[in-house]
C-alpha cells in the first residue's frame, strides 16, 4: 500500500503545482506593475504626432515636460502654424496659449471633449490620471497573443465613487514587460469609443516604453493618430517655473 | 337700370346693410388669413434661404451626405475658380460663399485672462466688400442694434443678446476659439463692430458674423468654404429653375469617387427643408382653401336668406305684373353689387392690418425660445397678387350664387296664387 500512497501524494502535489502555475495573476497586481512601469517622477518627451484625416495626413512635433501625475507642460514645435502653441496642466486645470492671439485660455467644461490639435485624442484624455489603479478595478479574464507577444487580457471597470472619462477598458498586457500592447475604451453604454495599438516598444532606463502607437477615435471615420516617441528622458531635472502660467507666454 | 337698383340698395338699408356687413366681414377674414399664412410660409423659406440653404447650395459630396451641419473638414476647396464658373454658367443667381462654424467667444479682462465666455454659432460671409450680397441677403442693416457694420478686416458682428450676456459692446475685443478645417484648435482675435438682432431665435441666442476672409485665415481654410449659396435675384424660390440649374451643374461637375468634388442641391433637396417647406405649403394652402369654402357657404347662405327675406316683396312685385326674368336679373345685379362692394371694402379693410403686420411684424419670440429652427420669430404677413382676388371668391361668387338659388323660387310661384299668399 505504501508505494501506491506515495504515488497518489506525488500526483496530487503535481496537480496542485500545475494548477498554481496556470492560475493567472490578479488584475490588481498586473495593474500595479503597469503603473510602476509607466509612472515616473519627472520625464521629458519629444514626440511626433501624425494625424490621418479624411483630407490627408499632417505631422506635428511637440516636447512635453511631465512632473508626477499632476503637472505637465507641452510646447508644439512644428509645423509653423502650430509652433509656439503651449499647453499647461496643473492638477485638474488646463490652459492653452496661442502665440497668434497672445491669449491664455482655460480649457474647461465641454471643451475638454474637443480634439487635441485635430488628433483622435481629447483634452479629457490628457487630463486623466495616468495611474490606472486610482481609477479602475481590474479583472484578469484570459490570455491572448498580440503581435507575437503573450498577453494577459484585463477588464477594467470604474472604481465605485470614481468617474473616469471611460467607464470601462479592455487591456492586452505583455506578460513579461507589463506594457499594454492593445487597448479598447468603452462608454457606460458599452459603446466602443477609443482604441490604441502599440506598434513598437523600446526599453529606456529599465522601463518599457511604447515607441510607436496608433490611437483611434472609434466614432471618427479616419485613419487614426500615430504617436512616435523620438526621445524620452526619465527622472529629468525640470525647474518648477516651467509649470506656471507665466511660462506659457515666454 | 343698374344705377336705379344701386340707388334702391343705398336708400333701403334693410335690403343692403346686413348682406353687405356679412360680406365685408367674411372677405376681411379670408384676405387677412391668406396674407398671414403666406407670411408664415415665406418666413420659413426666406430665413432658411438667407442663413442656411440658399435657393440652391453647392457643397462637397461628403458634406452633402453628412446632413445639415457637416464638419468643415468636408469643406469645398478651390472655391475661387468654382465661384467664377458658377457666376459665368448661371448668371441669374447670386453666388456667395459661406463658412459655418461653432466655437466659443472668449472676452478677455485687462490682463488678457478670460473674463467671460459663451458658445457661439458663427457665419463667415462676404461682409466687408462694398458689393457684398450678404449684407442684403441677411438684412444686416435692418438687423443692426448697436454700433455699425464691419468696415474692415478683423471686425465682427455678434448677436445683441450674446453681447449683453458677455458684458461687451461695440469696440470690445473678443477671441474666437474654434477648430480648423483639420481639427486643430483655432484662436483668433476680433473687434466687435456692432450687435445685431435678426428676429431668428436660433441666431439671436448666440450668433457671430465675420468676414469670410478672416474666418478662412482663422480656421486654416485658404480658398475653401463650407458651402456656396445661390439665390435668385428676385428673392423668390423658383423650384423648377432651381432643379434645372442643379441638374446642369451636377451633370458637368461631379467626379465619381471623389468625395470632395462639388455637388449642388436645391432648397427642396436639402435634408429637413423639403419636409418642412412642403408641409407648411400644403397646410397653408389647405387652410386657405378650407376657410374660403367655409366663408363661401356662409355668404351663400346669407345670399339665400337675403332672397327669402324678400319673399313678400317679390310676391307683390310679381302681382303687380313685373316680369319674372327681369325680377330675377334685378336680384342677381343687386347681389352682385353687394358682393362687389363688400369684397372691395372687405379687401381694403383687411389690407390695412395685413400691411401693418407685413411692415412691423408681430414678435412671437416666446414661442421659439429654445428653437434651433431657422425661423424668424417675428411673424409677418405677406401681401401677394392673390391677396387682391382671394376675397372675391366668397364675396361675389358665393353671394351671387346664393341669390341665384334663392331666386329660382320666383319662377316656381304662380301668379294666380299670389294674391292668396299676400292675403295670408
Amino acid at each position: 500500500m505504501k508505494p501506491v500512497l506515495v504515488l497518489m501524494v506525488c500526483l496530487a502535489a503535481c496537480a496542485a503545482g500545475a494548477t498554481a502555475q496556470t492560475q493567472p495573476p490578479s488584475g490588481e497586481s498586473i495593474l500595479k506593475k503597469i503603473d510602476e512601469n509607466q509612472a515616473s517622477g519627472n520625464r521629458i518627451t519629444v514626440y511626433e504626432m501624425t494625424i490621418h484625416g479624411r483630407r490627408g495626413s499632417r505631422t506635428m512635433k511637440a516636447k512635453a515636460w511631465v512632473q508626477g501625475v499632476d503637472r505637465a507642460f507641452t510646447e508644439y514645435l512644428e509645423p509653423p502654424r502650430e509652433a509656439g502653441t503651449k499647453m499647461l496642466k496643473l492638477r485638474d486645470q488646463l490652459w492653452t496659449y496661442s502665440p497668434s492671439t497672445d491669449r491664455t485660455i482655460q480649457i474647461a467644461g465641454h471643451m475638454l471633449r474637443q480634439s487635441v490639435m485635430g488628433s483622435d485624442m481629447s483634452y479629457e484624455d490628457l487630463m486623466e490620471d495616468p495611474k490606472l489603479q486610482n481609477l479602475y478595478v481590474a479583472t484578469t479574464t484570459g490570455e491572448e497573443s498580440v503581435s507575437g507577444r503573450s498577453c494577459w487580457v484585463l477588464e477594467l471597470k470604474a472604481r465605485p465613487g470614481v468617474d473616469p472619462s471611460y467607464h470601462s477598458r479592455k487591456l492586452w498586457v505583455d506578460k513579461d514587460r507589463f506594457l499594454p500592447l492593445k487597448e479598447e475604451r468603452y462608454a457606460t453604454s458599452g459603446k466602443l469609443l477609443k482604441t490604441t495599438d502599440i506598434k513598437s516598444v523600446r526599453q529606456i532606463q529599465h522601463r518599457w516604453v511604447a515607441e510607436r502607437a496608433v490611437f483611434r477615435d472609434a466614432l471618427k471615420n479616419d485613419g487614426g493618430t500615430e504617436f512616435v516617441v523620438t526621445d524620452v528622458e526619465f527622472d529629468a531635472k525640470i525647474p518648477d517655473h516651467v509649470f506656471s502660467q507665466a511660462s506659457l507666454r515666454k | 337700370m343698374i344705377r336705379f337698383l344701386i340707388t334702391g340698395l343705398v336708400r333701403d338699408r334693410a335690403r343692403s346693410l346686413f348682406p353687405a356687413v356679412t360680406v365685408i366681414a367674411g372677405v376681411m377674414l379670408t384676405v387677412f388669413l391668406q396674407t398671414y399664412l403666406k407670411g408664415i410660409n415665406s418666413n420659413v423659406s426666406d430665413a432658411a434661404a438667407a442663413f442656411s440653404t440658399g435657393h440652391v447650395k453647392v457643397t462637397s459630396r461628403a458634406a452633402a451626405r453628412e446632413g445639415d451641419q457637416p464638419s468643415n473638414e468636408l469643406a469645398l476647396s478651390g472655391i475661387g475658380p468654382l465661384i467664377g464658373q458658377l457666376r459665368h454658367q448661371f448668371p441669374d443667381l447670386i453666388w456667395t460663399p459661406r463658412i459655418r462654424f461653432a466655437g466659443l467667444l472668449d472676452i478677455p479682462d485687462d490682463k488678457g485672462q478670460t473674463r467671460a465666455q459663451a458658445p457661439i454659432f458663427g457665419f463667415g460671409v462676404n461682409l466687408v466688400a462694398a458689393d457684398s450680397p450678404d449684407r442684403q441677403i441677411m438684412h444686416l442693416e435692418r438687423a443692426l442694434v448697436r454700433g455699425r457694420l464691419p468696415a474692415g478686416r478683423g471686425e465682427i458682428l455678434v448677436s445683441d443678446e450674446l453681447a449683453t450676456h458677455l458684458g461687451v459692446g461695440p469696440g470690445g475685443t473678443a477671441t474666437l476659439i474654434s477648430s480648423t478645417m483639420f481639427g486643430s484648435m483655432a484662436t483668433s482675435n476680433f473687434i466687435i463692430a456692432g450687435t445685431v438682432n435678426f428676429g431668428v431665435r436660433a441666431m439671436d441666442r448666440g450668433a457671430m458674423i465675420a468676414d469670410i476672409a478672416d474666418i478662412q485665415m482663422a480656421l486654416d481654410m485658404a480658398d475653401a468654404a463650407g458651402e456656396i449659396l445661390g439665390l435668385f435675384r428676385d428673392s423668390v424660390y423658383h423650384r423648377d429653375t432651381a432643379e434645372s440649374v442643379a441638374n446642369a451643374f451636377n451633370g458637368r461637375s461631379a467626379k465619381i469617387g471623389d468625395e470632395f468634388s462639388p455637388t449642388m442641391m436645391t432648397m427642396h433637396g436639402q435634408p429637413g427643408v423639403t419636409e418642412l417647406i412642403d408641409y407648411i405649403e400644403i397646410v397653408s394652402s389647405a387652410a386657405i382653401a378650407i376657410f374660403t369654402i367655409i366663408m363661401s357657404i356662409v355668404l351663400w347662405n346669407a345670399g339665400l336668406i337675403g332672397g327669402l327675406r324678400r319673399y313678400g316683396e317679390i310676391g307683390l312685385r310679381l302681382a303687380f305684373g313685373e316680369d319674372k326674368g327681369r325680377l330675377y336679373r334685378a336680384m342677381l345685379v343687386e347681389s352682385l353689387a353687394i358682393g362687389l362692394f363688400g369684397s372691395i371694402l372687405g379687401t381694403v379693410l383687411a389690407l390695412i392690418p395685413a400691411y401693418w403686420m407685413q411692415v412691423k411684424g408681430l414678435d412671437m419670440g416666446y414661442l421659439f425660445a429654445n428653437s434651433s429652427l431657422m425661423v424668424n420669430s417675428v411673424i409677418r404677413t405677406q401681401i401677394t397678387p392673390a391677396t387682391f382676388f382671394v376675397g372675391f371668391v366668397p364675396g361675389v361668387l358665393a353671394t351671387v350664387t346664393g341669390a341665384a338659388i334663392a331666386g329660382v323660387g320666383i319662377y316656381k310661384r304662380q301668379t294666380a296664387t299670389l294674391m292668396k299668399e299676400l292675403e295670408a
